[in-house]
C-alpha cells in the first residue's frame, strides 16, 4: 500500500487487504524498496495535491519507478482512483482521466458490471457479475482515442463497466481496465469502500482484494 | 505579479529592508517613546475611541504600529467576544461533567474533551465561517472547515469527520445560485482532499439568509486520553516553532473587517480579506502534527486561525509561564514584502505554532522535513511576563500577553424584548386556513415535499465524501452522522446539528432549546447517548437591542436545558454581525450534540427496512402549526408561538431509543420535526422504496403536519410490538400504534394515497431543477 502525500484511503485500502486475507505493508513514496510484497496498490487521495494533472507528480516520485519495474515483471499492481491517474501518467496503462462531465465532485453507490475476470484482481468474480460499490471522484471521466478504446475492448481489456447512467462522462461507460499483460489494474470507483455491511454498500468490493488470494498462492 | 522572491530587496522596496513598510520606517517600541502624539488609523481597524484609549493606558504610551494590529484583531469581536461574553459565561454554570464521567478539558480550550471510555476522548467544535463565504464562496467555506480541522488538531485528537451546518437565501434567489454551489464546492473540494468523511450537516433557506448565509462547520477528534495537548506555552528556554505553510498576505484584517463589520449593500468589495485555503498543505500537517504528536514532542500547541500570529503567541504566553520572545523576521514569507503589522495579522491558513524543549527540536524539525512542512524556530518561552517580538534586532512589541488576549473590553450591550415581539406571537398559524379533505392534504404533503427545506438534499451531499477512513456508519440523510472509532470493540460516536430559525424569532429562549432538544433526539434515535454540546451562534448586529435580546434570551434557554438535560456545553462559537442593512437574519443558534455508542452494529437507521412490521409513533402530538414548514411553505406565514419544550419528555424518549437500540429491539427510528409526521413517514418510506398505511386518530391534518417536539417514529416487528409497549410503558413514552410497512405508497386509510415513485419524483427534482 503507497502513501503518497496527499493519500487519502490508505488506510480503507490496508483494511481491505486484511479483510481480503493479506497482511498489509505500508510503503512511502520517498523509498526506493518495495520490500518485497507480492502485490501493490495505489489508493486514491489527492496525491501531492493534484493541483497540476492528477497523478502527474507522484509518476516521479522514487517508489513509482520501483513500482514501474515490479509491474513490468509481472507484479499484480491495482491503482485505485488517483491511483489510477497515476498508473495512466506512468504509461502503465493507456489514456487519460479528466474532469466531470458535470463538472462536480460526485461520491455515491455505483453499480459496475466486472468485464474481465481474468486479471489477478478480479478472478473472484464471475463473467458479467453486477457489484455495487462506491464511486467518488472529481476527474474519473475516462478518455482514449478511439483506436486505443477498440484496442482495449477487442483484447478485453476493459475490467469494468458503470451500469444505471454514468456518473462522470467515461468514453464507452469504462469503470476500470487492465494493461496487455492483465496485472497492472486501474479503477476508478472504490472497492475498498465495499469491504463490511457496516461502514459502505455492503461487501462486493471484497473480490478485488480476495481474487490476489487465489493469484498470490497460485 | 513578478515574484518578489526572485527580485533584489530594494527592486520592490525603494527605502529599507523588505517589510518596513511603505515609508521604509519600522515604528519601534523607541519610536513610540520618542514620539507619542503620532496620529495613528486605530479607527481604520475597527477600534472603538475608548479602546484605543484603554491601549494607551496598559502600555503607558501610544502603541506601535505593529501592537496596535495585534490589539485591534484580539479585540474584535470575532475574537475577543465583547458583546456576548457577558452572556456565555452562565455556560461555565453547567457542571462540567456529561452523563458519562468528568470532561478532561473543558470551555476555554481549543476544543473541549469528552471521556468515552476504554481509554478513548473526542471532541468537537463548530464555528462560523459566514461573511468570508458570502465575500469568497468556495475559499470562505473551505478555509472554514480548515480552521475548525486546526482546532481538533490542536487539541492532540486525529480529525475523523465533518459536518456543515448551512443556511441560505430562497432557492429561487439570484444570488443564491452563485453562493450556494460554491460554498457546497468549497466545503467538499477542502474536506474531500483532507480524507475526511462528511457525515451530515443542514442546508435550510429562508429569505433573511440572503446576502449573508451561515456557513457553520464541524469536526470531530478522536485522541487517548494520554494524548491530550493543551495551548500553553510553558518552560522557560522552550522553543517556539511555526510550522506549516509561509505567511503571506492573504486574510490581513480579516477578523477586524470581516467577521465584525455588517456589510452595506453598496460597500467595496472586500475579497482581500478572505484567506485561501491548500488543503494539501492541511492534510501533510495533520499528519506530520499526529506524528510528532505519537513522538511526544510537544510542551503545548495551538493552530493559527483568526488573528493568525497575534493570536497564537498572546494566547500561548498568557496560558504559559506569562512570556515569550519572538524573532518575527525568521518567519518564512510568500510575499517579502509584507510589513511586521502584516505579518502578525495575516490569516493565511495551514499554520500551527508549537512549544518545545530545546533538546527535541531536531527531532520535531527532522519530522516536519519527512513530511515537506516548512518549520522554524521562531521565538522562545519566557519568564518576563511580557509578550517581546523583535524585528531585525529592533523592538516592535512590548506588551503584557494577557492584555492583547484576554483583557479586552466587554460590553453590557444594551438589550430589550423587541415592540414587535408581542404582535409576532399574537398572530398565530393555527387560525390560518387549512386543507380538509383527503385530496387537499395529499396536496399539501407533496408541496411540502418537493419545498426547499424538506426536499432531497442530495445534489450537494453527493458532492461529499462520506465514505473515506472505513468508518462512517450512518452519514446524511441519516438523523446523525454515526463514526466507528475502534474497529475491535465497535465503540463509536454520533453527531447531530440542528436548528429551526423560525421558532428562535417566535421565542428566542424555547427557539435555542428546540434546536438543542432536536440534536439531542437525533443522537437518540441512531441509538447513542447523548454527552455534550457545542454550538454556534448566528446572529444579526449586538448593537440593535433587539437582536441582543435574542442573544440572551436564547444563551439563557440553552443553559436552562443543558442543565436539565444533565449535558455541558463543551465549546462553541459566536457570529454577530449577521445582516445586511436593517435585516437581521433569523436568531439561528446552530447546536451540536455529541452521542456515544458502545457498539455500532446496534445503530438504528432511520428508514424502513422490512415489510409488514409495525409502526409506531411515540410522544404526544399537540395542534401546534406556528412556525411550522406547512405555515412558511403553504402560507408564507412566520407568526405565533412555537412548538412547547419538554425536556423530561425529551429524556425519556432518548433513553427509550437508546435502549431500543441496544437490545436491537427497533428496526429503525426517525424523528419527527421539521415538516410533522407527514414528511417523517414519507423519509422513511423512499430510502428503500418501503411504503406503509396508516390509521391517524383525532384531527389528520394536525397530526400530519403538527411540528410538535419529543416525538419519533419507531418500526419493530410484530412479534417485539408487546416488548416496544413495555419499554415505552417502562420510560413513561406515550405509544401509538400508526400501521404498518409495506406497498409501494404511503397510504393515509380513508384519506390519500401517494406512490413511493411519485414522492420520489416530487423530492428529489428541486435542487437539481434550480441548480442545474
Amino acid at each position: 500500500m503507497v502513501t503518497f502525500p496527499g493519500s487519502l484511503d490508505d488506510v480503507d485500502a490496508q483494511r481491505a487487504a486484511r479483510l481480503g486475507g493479506h497482511e498489509a505493508v505500508p510503503l512511502w513514496h520517498g523509498d526506493h524498496d518495495l520490500r518485497g510484497v507480492d502485490a501493490v496498490v495505489l489508493p486514491g487521495g489527492f496525491s501531492y495535491g493534484d493541483y497540476l494533472r492528477c497523478g502527474a507528480i507522484s509518476r516521479f516520485s522514487p517508489v513509482m519507478a520501483e513500482v514501474i519495474d515490479a509491474a513490468g515483471r509481472g507484479l499484480p499492481v491495482l491503482g485505485i482512483c488517483n491511483g489510477f491517474q497515476v498508473l495512466c501518467e506512468s504509461h502503465l496503462l493507456p489514456g487519460a482521466l479528466i474532469r466531470n462531465d458535470h463538472r462536480r465532485f460526485v461520491c455515491r453507490d455505483q453499480r459496475l458490471r466486472i468485464e474481465n475476470t481474468g486479471t489477478p484482481w478480479t478472478r473472484s468474480y464471475t463473467q458479467g457479475e453486477e457489484i455495487t460499490v462506491v464511486l467518488k471522484n472529481g476527474e474519473g471521466s475516462y478518455v482514449a482515442d478511439e483506436a486505443t478504446l477498440d484496442r482495449l475492448e477487442g483484447e478485453g481489456r476493459v475490467v469494468a463497466r458503470y451500469l444505471d447512467g454514468n456518473p462522470n462522462g467515461s468514453l464507452r461507460d469504462i469503470a476500470g481496465i487492465s494493461n496487455a499483460a492483465g496485472n497492472v489494474v486501474g479503477l476508478m470507483p472504490h472497492p475498498e469502500h465495499a469491504v463490511e455491511d457496516l461502514c459502505g454498500p455492503g461487501t462486493d468490493g471484497l473480490g478485488f482484494f480476495t481474487s490476489l488470494a487465489a493469484t498470490v498462492l497460485a | 505579479m513578478p515574484d518578489t522572491q526572485q527580485l533584489p530587496p530594494d527592486a520592490t522596496q525603494p527605502t529599507g529592508r523588505p517589510g518596513d513598510g511603505p515609508t521604509g520606517q519600522v515604528d519601534t517600541v523607541a519610536a513610540a517613546a520618542a514620539d507619542p502624539a503620532r496620529q495613528q488609523p486605530w479607527a481604520d481597524l475597527g477600534l472603538k475611541h475608548d479602546e484605543y484609549d484603554r491601549i494607551r493606558e496598559i502600555l503607558g504610551r501610544r502603541p506601535t504600529s505593529s501592537e496596535l494590529a495585534m490589539y485591534s484583531v484580539m479585540w474584535s469581536e470575532h475574537c475577543s467576544y465583547k458583546s456576548s461574553k457577558v452572556h456565555l459565561k452562565q455556560f461555565g454554570e453547567i457542571p462540567q461533567e456529561t452523563p458519562a464521567g468528568a470532561m478532561l478539558a473543558g470551555i476555554g480550550e481549543n476544543a473541549g474533551v469528552i471521556d468515552i471510555g476504554q481509554g478513548y476522548a473526542v471532541t468537537f467544535k463548530v464555528e462560523s465561517h459566514n461573511h468570508p463565504s458570502y465575500v469568497e464562496p468556495y475559499q470562505g467555506a473551505a478555509t472554514g472547515i480548515g480552521g475548525i480541522v486546526r482546532d481538533i488538531l490542536a487539541m492532540g485528537a486525529r480529525p475523523v469527520a465533518v459536518m456543515d451546518p448551512l443556511r441560505f437565501g430562497p432557492l429561487d434567489a439570484h444570488d443564491t445560485h452563485r453562493v450556494l454551489p460554491g460554498i457546497v464546492a468549497g466545503v467538499g473540494g477542502y474536506g474531500n482532499c483532507l480524507g475526511l468523511p462528511n457525515i451530515g450537516g443542514e442546508a435550510v433557506f429562508d429569505e433573511t439568509y440572503l446576502g449573508n448565509p451561515l456557513v457553520n462547520a464541524l469536526c470531530v477528534g478522536v485522541l487517548r486520553h494520554e494524548d491530550l495537548h493543551l495551548a500553553k506555552a510553558t518552560g522557560v528556554g522552550n522553543q517556539v516553532i511555526l510550522y506549516g505553510a509561509r505567511t503571506g498576505g492573504d486574510g490581513i484584517g480579516g477578523v477586524s473587517v470581516l467577521a465584525s463589520e455588517t456589510f452595506a449593500a453598496d460597500g467595496p468589495a472586500k475579497r482581500p480579506s478572505v484567506q485561501v485555503g491548500d488543503p494539501f498543505m492541511e492534510k501533510l500537517l495533520i499528519e506530520c502534527t499526529l506524528e510528532i504528536f505519537a513522538a511526544g514532542l510537544v510542551a503545548g500547541i495551538q493552530d493559527l486561525g483568526g488573528a493568525g500570529l497575534s493570536c497564537a503567541t498572546s494566547e500561548l504566553a498568557s496560558a504559559g509561564d506569562g512570556g515569550m520572545h519572538v524573532h518575527l523576521d525568521s518567519v518564512p514569507l510568500r510575499d517579502s514584502t509584507l510589513a511586521p503589522e502584516e505579518i502578525l495579522m495575516s490569516e493565511s491558513q495551514e499554520r500551527m505554532m508549537a512549544v518545545v524543549e530545546p533538546a527535541d527540536v531536531e527531532a520535531f524539525l527532522a519530522i516536519c522535513a519527512k513530511w515537506d512542512v516548512e518549520a522554524v524556530v521562531v521565538g522562545e518561552v519566557t519568564d518576563t511576563g511580557r509578550l517581546h517580538i523583535d524585528w531585525h534586532g529592533e523592538r516592535v512589541v512590548d506588551v503584557p500577553p494577557r492584555s492583547v488576549a484576554h483583557d479586552g473590553p466587554t460590553y453590557q450591550r444594551p438589550y430589550a424584548r423587541p415592540r414587535w415581539q408581542d404582535a409576532l406571537q399574537a398572530d398565530a398559524a393555527e387560525s390560518l386556513p387549512r386543507p380538509g379533505t383527503g385530496d387537499e392534504l395529499r396536496r399539501a404533503l407533496l408541496r411540502l415535499v418537493a419545498s426547499p427545506n424538506l426536499c432531497d438534499k442530495s445534489w450537494i451531499t453527493d458532492q461529499y465524501d462520506r465514505y473515506v477512513r472505513g468508518n462512517t456508519v450512518l452519514a446524511q440523510p441519516e438523523d446523525s452522522g454515526m463514526v466507528r472509532i475502534d474497529d475491535r470493540t465497535n465503540l463509536g460516536v454520533a453527531v447531530s446539528t440542528d436548528c429551526n430559525g423560525r421558532f428562535a424569532r417566535l421565542d428566542p429562549y424555547a427557539g435555542a432549546q428546540l434546536a438543542l432538544a432536536e440534536s439531542y433526539r437525533n443522537v437518540a434515535t441512531g441509538g447513542a447517548r447523548p454527552l455534550a454540546v457545542s454550538d454556534c451562534l448566528n446572529f444579526g448586529s449586538p448593537e440593535d437591542p433587539d437582536v441582543m435580546w435574542q442573544f440572551a434570551e436564547a444563551c439563557r434557554g440553552l443553559k436552562d436545558a443543558c442543565l436539565e438535560l444533565g449535558i455541558p456545553v463543551t465549546g462553541g462559537n459566536v457570529s454577530l454581525y449577521n445582516q445586511t442593512g436593517e435585516t437581521a437574519i433569523l436568531p439561528t443558534p446552530v447546536v451540536a450534540v455529541l452521542g456515544v455508542i458502545q457498539d455500532v452494529t446496534r445503530r438504528t437507521p432511520s428508514h424502513f427496512v422490512h415489510e409488514g412490521e409495525a409502526v409506531y409513533l411515540l410522544g404526544t402530538t399537540r395542534e401546534e402549526l406556528s412556525g411550522s414548514e406547512w405555515a412558511h411553505v403553504i402560507h408564507g406565514h412566520l407568526g405565533g408561538r412555537p412548538p412547547r419544550v419538554d425536556l423530561a419528555a425529551e429524556q425519556a424518549l432518548a433513553a427509550l431509543l437508546v435502549e431500543a437500540s441496544q437490545g436491537l429491539l427497533v428496526t429503525s427510528a426517525h424523528d419527527v420535526s421539521d415538516g410533522g409526521l407527514a414528511q417523517t413517514l414519507v423519509e422513511s418510506s423512499l430510502r428503500e422504496g418501503i411504503g406503509c398505511r396508516v390509521s391517524l386518530a383525532g384531527d389528520p391534518f394536525v397530526g400530519l403536519f403538527s411540528e410538535s417536539a419529543a416525538r419519533a417514529v419507531v418500526t419493530v416487528s410484530e412479534t417485539g410490538t408487546a416488548a416496544l409497549t413495555a419499554l415505552a410503558g417502562h420510560h413513561g413514552v406515550p405509544l401509538t400504534r400508526l400501521g404498518s410497512t409495506g406497498g409501494d405508497a404511503v397510504v393515509v386509510d380513508g384519506l390519500f394515497e401517494v406512490p413511493v415513485t411519485e414522492l420520489r419524483a416530487a423530492w428529489s427534482a428541486t435542487l437539481p431543477a434550480a441548480l442545474g
